[in-house]
């Protein structure tokens, strides 16, 4: 009964902020202070999907191509760092891992301003490696924190019985020490994914709006004040995520995201 | 922590640790770095001769800048605090009636997949004097006029930052808990209603302390993402005074280019602020522990 009650709760207050960007993308006419829309219709999404079809899609495709490409070397980087730092002693660890994980709490916006007149001069700056880089100065710390998270509890003592049966460091990589961590790469590369793909001022700065991704749009479309699109909009921004937490729960089982912000 | 104590060469360690370290120390590091060059007016024309702590001074000396400062801890000091105590009833309330409900899991999982950008926009069409709320209370004749409901976008105490904040953080802070005192069973607990203690005393003297370092380390991540986050109180504040984060960027995208080394001073200011408070804190559970307090 309690458990219930509990769940009913979590339930409205999770659903409770997705009810207005549903009505009023949905919404063609509203005025205040009526409680349901006058007039439902479909403006706001064929603006979304003929009008400004080609550049929310440009957007979504930009967003992806980053949080992907970010992930990847988030990933390559990290797993190799995050197993040094979970698995073995070495003097100096305690520094290492304070620093390699310093950017979490350290914003974003500090560290662009710095960089950006230096991109400018390596011309790094307005281009999508120049964006992927500062994406990686968060990505990849987080990255290296759940994986070293996933190392504390890991017994390498399998890759040796892999290595005297005679398997090649790759199948060792791959067979073996792939697919114990593997629930944790998940978690670390959607953690990595979610933090690049919601990234705004950074991108803006770095960017320098030429790279429209889809927060740079979505703001734009709030100082129009247009919330009819503004919400269809938000809608698209949150969809790829929930299917990635759709996909993923199936799989991860009970784990979930937990860790991730 | 409890890690067997490997051994490897340094060697490998280059190998595993050097690329990590190398994108951090060269981005991270050296966005600090160049951004303080920056601040200080310190360029490679130049050189150190140029040096001057004018910006720095000039931030310091604005008359906005202690309303600045304040309303930014404010909003994540009270954030975090409402956040982390919303969370450990919640996240005790889940360890003890749905602990392996994974409906619940499910749905408290969605809060972490969804932008900040996005539900600051849902809670601007919820809370604005023409949202969603104002139309209920109004439909409804709980309030006279559309004009008597509260401010609460835009307004004096930040609340719609804060309903923002909270909500987002909330699940990030229970999962947190969630680690912890799913690995907790009953017999603790049992314990000390045996030794006549009370509820509270139970939650203080057992609870409390297994599920501290976990909410302290949430505790800290959160007030460091809310302390240096721009787009939140960029959409919800009010004009004046505005929080560090939409202060520094002002400045920093200003057409005046001179006001520019000023917004790179208030983000090191921000970054200086989370590093010292952090420490600090860190420091304080130190000695508090050492003499002996639980917490």
């Amino acid at each position: 009964m309690r458990g219930k009650t509990l769940l009913l709760c979590v339930l409205v207050s999770v659903t409770l902020p997705f009810l207005p960007l549903l009505l009023w993308s949905v919404a063609d006419k509203w005025f205040y202070p009526a409680l349901f829309p006058q007039a439902f219709g479909t403006r706001a999404w064929s603006y979304v999907f003929t009008t400004a079809g080609s550049q929310i899609l440009d957007g979504l495709f930009t967003s992806f191509s980053l949080a992907l490409m970010t992930t990847i070397v988030s990933l390559l980087l990290g797993v190799p760092a995050g197993r040094a730092l979970g698995l073995y002693d070495f003097p100096g660890k305690k520094l290492t891992m304070l620093f390699l994980t310093l950017p979490i709490i350290v914003p974003p916006l500090s560290v662009s301003m710095g960089l950006h007149l230096w991109f400018i001069r390596l011309e790094l700056a307005e281009t999508f490696f120049g964006i992927v880089l500062i994406h990686l100065t968060f990505c990849l710390p987080y990255t290296i924190f759940v994986i070293r998270g996933v190392f504390s509890n890991y017994n390498p003592d399998f890759e040796a019985q892999a290595r005297s049966l005679g398997a090649p460091p790759l199948t060792v990589i791959f067979r073996v020490m792939f697919p114990v961590i593997l629930p944790g790469i998940i978690v670390a590369a959607l953690f990595s994914f979610l933090l690049s793909w919601s990234q705004y001022l950074s991108t803006l700065i770095i960017g320098g709006g030429k790279m429209l991704t889809l927060p740079i749009l979505l703001f734009s479309l709030i100082g129009s004040g247009d919330r009819p699109v503004a919400a269809a909009v938000s809608l698209v921004f949150i969809l790829p995520a929930f299917l990635a937490l759709l996909g993923s729960a199936h799989y991860l089982g009970r784990t979930g995201l937990k860790g991730i912000r | 922590m409890s890690g067997p104590g490997r051994k490897a060469s340094l060697h490998q360690l280059v190998y595993l640790l050097g690329p990590a370290l190398t994108i951090i120390l060269l981005l991270f590091g050296g966005g600090l770095l160049l951004g303080l060059f920056q601040a200080l007016d310190v360029s490679s024309a130049t050189g150190m001769k140029s040096i001057t702590f004018d910006h720095f001074r000039t931030v310091f000396t604005d008359p906005d800048f202690a309303g600045s400062i304040a309303l930014t801890l404010y909003i994540s000091l009270t954030s975090t605090l409402l956040a982390a105590s919303i969370s450990i009833v919640l996240a005790l309330a889940i360890a003890h009636w749905a602990a392996n409900n994974r409906i619940v899991n499910f749905i408290l999982q969605i809060p972490l997949t969804v932008p900040h950008l996005v539900i600051a926009i849902s809670f601007l069409l919820l809370l604005s004097p023409g949202g969603i709320f104002s139309r209920f209370f109004s439909f409804f004749g709980m309030i006279p006029s559309p004009s008597a409901f509260p401010l609460l976008v835009n307004d004096d105490y930040g609340v719609s930052i804060l309903v923002v904040y909270v909500w987002k953080e909330i699940p990030f802070i229970t999962f947190m808990l969630l680690s912890v005192l799913k690995n907790l069973g009953p017999e603790l607990s049992e314990v000390g209603a045996t030794l006549n203690g009370s509820r509270l005393q139970r939650f203080r003297y057992i609870t409390l302390p297994i599920i501290g370092p976990s909410l302290g380390a949430a505790c800290l991540i959160v007030f460091a993402f809310t302390f240096g986050a721009f787009e939140v109180p960029y959409l919800l504040g009010k004009t004046y005074p505005v929080s560090l984060p939409v202060w520094a960027y002002k400045n920093y995208s200003d057409i005046d280019l001179l006001a520019r080394p000023e917004g790179i001073a208030i983000g090191l200011i921000i970054a200086a602020t989370i590093t010292v408070s952090i420490t600090l804190s860190q420091v304080l559970i130190q000695f508090a522990r050492k003499r002996g307090v639980i917490i």
